[in-house]
């Protein structure tokens, strides 16, 4: 009986020994699952139709720029 | 000890297959293209009609009549030149046409409907990416000339990805060295030489553009991220423009007259929220401020809603609220003796709603066994402005991706 308990001791100390490498091969929990993220209209950057509508607000407008584009210049425009 | 044996190493290849996500060879690498593939086409197409009685043309008043007519191409070539490293070149090339009944005012000798004009702006941008360190450096080149404006710019960029890809930062430069050729109105082209006083044209000036741009993006959680951007552009040289009149108190006329710097102070709130499984937000939030006095707040939320996996329909309202510059003064109200003066609305204290409706599908239709249509989208939209100026825009997007 000793000697059985003594084995099982060592085999269970392995089997948790592993294990714990094991589950330190996955990917850590600071990276989010990006299938919401990475959905074409969660862009944080401008489309290219909002791109577009911006030419002529930059004509009919008095400001511009933090969008990602141009501030000014380029064109006659404000 | 046999069964010692059998157990360790049965442990042991578990622990291998454990680890395989990080040292199993990736088959996906060693098929990269290693050459340049034309990734991306898109083909951008608008519209756009406004109608006015505040044409800066003729002193604050008169029709601001103007169709344009715009149309984009751009095509993003890619290579990958080593593992994790990829290089991208994107080429586009825009065409605008556009007839403008103030135009035709310029000249009050020459009597037509509406001047016409062809504005072309090509531009090239390449891009680095070091997909292992999460950095990407890059620069562009641009050209635009239309008949009295030309202009050339340059710029770069650096982007850095964390290694968690839930933060990103960057910081953007533009410079853009302009000539504006000057075409007079018809009652200040006396004096000049022969064929000049017949065009109206008084020579060229400079008008320099400095713009850095910074911006840092963070994801706040698996269905929201946000960005906030920040940009300081410095104006130079000739800021007026030639043909704009202006009428003052006493009854004089005078050619637009602007300060020849401006500073400009732009910074926005942008964030993406994704509500439940086919909804998502996304609001926009700007505030400006510059040194001829001009302050604005933009508002802007478009609301893309998913009616099936390959259809969707984005409402959008954008509110502006402007207050004028300092030098800005309606038809015979600018004072005799002020230096600086323009009767320009699109500089004058205003209000503006621009409001419509996008659909988008994305059919993934093959197109000669090389392509695919991956997006087709069109949007229309309403903008109206305090002081009697509307317009509305119709805009189409295609976009083809390599099979």
């Amino acid at each position: 009986m000793k000697q059985s308990f003594g084995m099982n001791f060592v085999q269970a100390l392995v089997y948790i020994l592993f294990t714990t490498l094991l589950l330190s091969s996955c990917a850590g929990s600071g990276i989010f699952n990006r299938s919401y993220l990475d959905d074409a209209d969660m862009t944080l950057s401008m489309r290219k139709m909002e791109k577009s509508e911006m030419s002529f607000q930059l004509y009919r407008e008095g400001s511009a720029g933090a969008t990602g584009g141009k501030s000014g210049g380029g064109c006659g425009c404000n | 000890m046999v069964r010692i044996t059998i157990t360790l190493l049965g442990l042991l290849l578990s622990l291998l297959h454990g680890f395989g996500q990080q040292f199993s060879i990736d088959s996906t690498k060693l098929y990269e293209k290693r050459t340049l593939t034309l990734e991306e086409a898109n083909i951008v197409t608008s519209l756009y009609h406004q109608t006015g009685v505040h044409s800066a043309v003729t002193g604050g008043i008169g029709s601001e009549k103007l169709t344009d007519f715009a149309n984009v191409i751009d095509l993003k070539l890619s290579k990958t030149v080593s593992p994790g490293i990829k290089h991208s070149y994107i080429a586009e090339m825009g065409v605008d046409y556009y007839s403008s009944a103030s135009s035709d005012q310029i000249d009050y000798r020459v009597s037509s409907a509406s001047s016409q004009d062809v504005r072309f702006y090509p531009s090239v941008q390449f891009k680095r990416e070091n997909g292992l360190t999460g950095k990407t450096i890059g620069g562009n080149l641009a050209f635009s000339k239309e008949y009295d404006y030309t202009s050339f710019g340059f710029g770069g960029q650096f982007v850095k990805l964390s290694a968690s890809k839930n933060t990103e930062w960057g910081i953007r430069t533009n410079v853009f060295l302009d000539s504006y050729l000057k075409f007079l109105p018809t009652e200040f082209r006396t004096g000049l030489p022969g064929r000049q006083d017949r065009k109206g044209q008084a020579g060229s000036s400079a008008r320099n553009t400095f713009d850095v741009s910074i911006h840092l993006a963070q994801v706040l959680s698996k269905r929201m991220h946000v960005a906030i951007t920040s940009d300081i552009s410095y104006q130079q040289g000739f800021l007026s423009t030639p043909f704009h009149r202006v009428y003052l108190s006493d009854g004089s006329l005078k050619l637009e007259t602007l300060p020849g710097q401006r500073l400009k102070l732009p910074v926005s709130l942008r964030g993406a929220f994704f509500v439940g499984e086919k909804v998502v937000l996304r609001p926009y939030y700007r505030y400006y401020m510059d040194s001829w006095g001009i302050l604005s707040h933009t508002f802007q939320m478009e609301m893309p809603i998913k009616v099936s996996n390959s259809f969707s329909l984005a409402p959008f309202y954008r509110g502006y609220v402007q207050k004028g510059t300092k030098y800005f003064a309606p038809y015979k109200e600018t004072e005799a003796s002020a230096s600086f003066f323009t009767s320009d609305y699109d500089l004058s204290t205003f209000q503006s709603h621009f409001f419509g409706l996008g659909i988008r599908h994305t059919p993934f239709k093959h197109l000669l066994s090389m392509f695919s249509i991956s997006e087709v989208e069109l949007r229309s939209g309403y903008y109206m402005r305090s002081d009697g100026m509307n317009a509305w825009i119709v805009t189409l997007h295609v976009q083809f991706r390599q099979l």
